[in-house]
């Protein structure tokens, strides 16, 4: 093809008549996986990590960015780095350990070589073995090409062209501040590494679909709302904004793939459990309520402690302020990706609001919750259902795309992230309307 | 080999007896029989907690991120759920085998026997095995020549839940 991209044609998007398609080769195929990490996750800014989880000098967290093993490091000198975690060297990690405070030096086992927590190369045995030509000053530990701390929101970018953060960003800047606005956001301690059997953008879709949580969760809202006598909320799509009106809106593309389901929410965040946090922290609740409104007034109070229902920083940061879940996943190969869960919660919490959020959490996220175990499986089986691609070629992604929404949640927010999805695989470049509406 | 028995009050108990009690209780989470194990717990007070699996030792899960944290109310629910059909990542249900050993008898503490023990459970589904390693912590109330539990902490010696992906079934 033209442009030597695999992708080209696999994205049906028939605005005019509200029908919207996905090949299913894009989650099998092994050649549209290799150019996903050349063309989308090398050409983006991906989230890294929060500095709540090294927030000290000589604290560092080594984990896998995009396939490369990288250092959160939090330098002597107070600076927060992103460093390729690999000796300069001959290649061995320097840092083995998953986390931790108090390093003085990152050290390389393999033949002693030093760095510093600001990562330059300090010492190494037997110096004067090499000739004045070499360069210890240009040998210190390489960071990543791009780095941007975004109120304690560590991001990377492994393409040093890539456009600034704020541009990338767009309209969804505004939208992670309004989560962050809830407090001084912290990382809890305690993180989901868990994994699926199926394509990565299987849980984009899955991570803001409003339609599945009736059938795949039934058992959370049948049983443990029931057993915790909390009602459902409405499942009715919420109406359209008037003028100027601040009511819920529902999905909003946010140019650049990123995308949100519920902006600005005013039900009080997250909409869902309000009634679970007034049962078991009542009081308390309403004094950090109170506190927000001491902070920003009642309107943008309001609008903060609402959230923005479930969003998505493209390509792979989902955002779920219901929750406070902060996710991110990288596939490993077509059919199989590493997850990456965090509760980001306000170091204001009192501990019986903080036991609580925590409470909420639990019920419904991570491996071992009443929810997430269920879109696990679901997900492993859209994928060994999709040992059929070549027979049965298209999965249907139209829900809602006339602005029919009567009957509840539509698929916009999925049509949006494909959209980039597809411009960026085969452009390369941003795509130029993400939402339903003819430009 | 000498038999390891508790200090009082519980000095007459043998690791026999607590390992009679928790291979019958592996016995009934394999058999799926699972309204017989909920009421192995203290109905008042008992409770299931499972950590993240980089949680340090300890970690209040009040304060910290775990995997499960079940008092009796939410292990009901969680019961219920995994017997009602609706928990779609056990209907079909998986096969599982828990295998327990290295039982040991630690002390009290108050009215309960500190048990530790090391354990595998394979988890069978969808032509994956999927092995879950670590060490069960469990506070045991002697009662009426057995005992209820009154915590059931399991700790996952694995550095991340993969490729399990989930811990859907009770471990």
């Amino acid at each position: 093809m033209a442009d030597g991209s695999n992708a080209s044609g696999l994205i049906l998007d028939d605005r005019a008549d509200g029908i919207f398609r996905v090949h299913r080769s894009v989650f099998v195929d092994k050649e549209i996986f290799e150019q996903e990490r050349a063309r989308v996750f090398d050409k983006s800014w991906l989230f890294a990590g929060h500095v709540s989880e090294f927030p000290n000098p000589g604290d560092f967290v080594t984990r896998s960015v995009a396939g490369r093993p990288v250092i959160l490091a939090h330098g002597d000198d107070g600076q927060i780095r992103v460093l390729m975690n690999t000796c300069r060297h001959r290649g061995n990690l320097v840092c083995r350990e998953h986390k931790g405070s108090g390093a003085e030096f990152f050290r390389c086992f393999y033949h002693g070589w030093i760095y510093d927590t600001r990562g330059a190369l300090k010492g190494i045995p037997g110096e004067e073995a090499y000739s004045d030509a070499f360069d210890r000053d240009a040998l210190g530990l390489e960071p990543a090409p791009r780095m941007h701390n975004h109120r304690g929101c560590v991001f990377v970018s492994f393409d040093p062209e890539i456009e600034s953060f704020a541009r990338y960003m767009a309209d969804a800047l505004p939208v992670l501040d309004n989560t962050l606005d809830l407090g001084q956001m912290e990382f809890v301690q305690g993180q989901f590494k868990y994994s699926m059997r199926a394509n990565w953008k299987l849980l984009v879709e899955n991570s803001m679909d409003g339609y599945h949580a009736d059938h795949t969760h039934e058992r959370f809202f049948a049983h443990w709302m029931k057993s915790e006598g909390l009602a459902r909320g409405s499942r009715a799509a919420p109406p359209p904004p008037g003028p100027g009106s601040d009511a819920p809106r529902g999905t909003v593309p946010l140019r650049n793939g990123h995308v949100t389901t519920y902006y600005p929410s005013s039900q009080g965040r997250p909409a869902v459990n309000r009634s679970y946090l007034e049962k078991h922290a009542g009081e308390d609740l309403e004094k950090f309520n109170a506190g927000l409104v001491d902070r920003y007034g009642p309107d943008r109070a309001r609008k903060v402690a609402g959230g923005a229902g479930n969003y998505l920083i493209f390509p792979n940061l989902m955002i779920i302020d219901g929750w406070f879940v902060f996710r991110t996943f990288y596939p490993t190969s077509p059919d199989y990706m590493e997850i990456n869960g965090w509760a980001c919660m306000p170091k204001e919490d009192s501990p019986a609001l903080r036991r609580a959020r925590l409470d909420w959490y639990l019920a419904f996220q991570g491996p071992g919750g009443f929810a997430t175990p269920d879109d696990v499986e679901g997900l492993e089986g859209c994928q060994m259902g999709f040992a059929t691609h070549k027979e049965v070629e298209w999965s249907d992604i139209s829900r809602g795309m006339k602005g029919n929404l009567a009957g509840g949640p539509g698929e916009l927010q999925m049509r949006v992230f494909w959209r980039e999805w597809h411009a960026r695989m085969t452009s390369g470049q941003h795509a130029e309307n993400t939402g339903d509406q003819e430009a | 080999m000498t038999t390891a028995t508790a200090n009082a009050p519980h000095g007459t108990i043998t690791r026999a007896e607590v390992e009679d009690f928790l291979y019958a209780e592996a016995d009934l989470l394999d058999s799926w029989r699972l309204d017989e194990w909920i009421a192995l717990f203290d109905q008042e007070r008992g409770g299931y907690y499972m950590p993240t699996t980089d949680c340090p030792p300890g970690a209040d899960p009040g304060s910290a991120l775990y995997l499960i944290a079940d008092d009796m109310a939410k292990l009901r629910s969680r019961v219920e759920q995994l017997l009602s059909g609706l928990t779609w990542a056990e209907n079909p249900k998986s096969r599982t085998r828990h295998m327990v050993n290295n039982v040991r008898i630690l002390g009290a503490a108050g009215e309960a026997l500190l048990v530790q023990a090391n354990f595998v459970v394979y988890r069978m589904r969808f032509q994956n095995i999927d092995p879950y390693i670590g060490t069960y912590h469990y506070k045991l109330i002697p009662n009426n020549g057995t005992f209820k539990i009154l915590e059931r902490l399991v700790v996952l010696d694995l550095e991340a839940l993969r490729p399990h992906g989930k811990v859907s079934f009770i471990v």
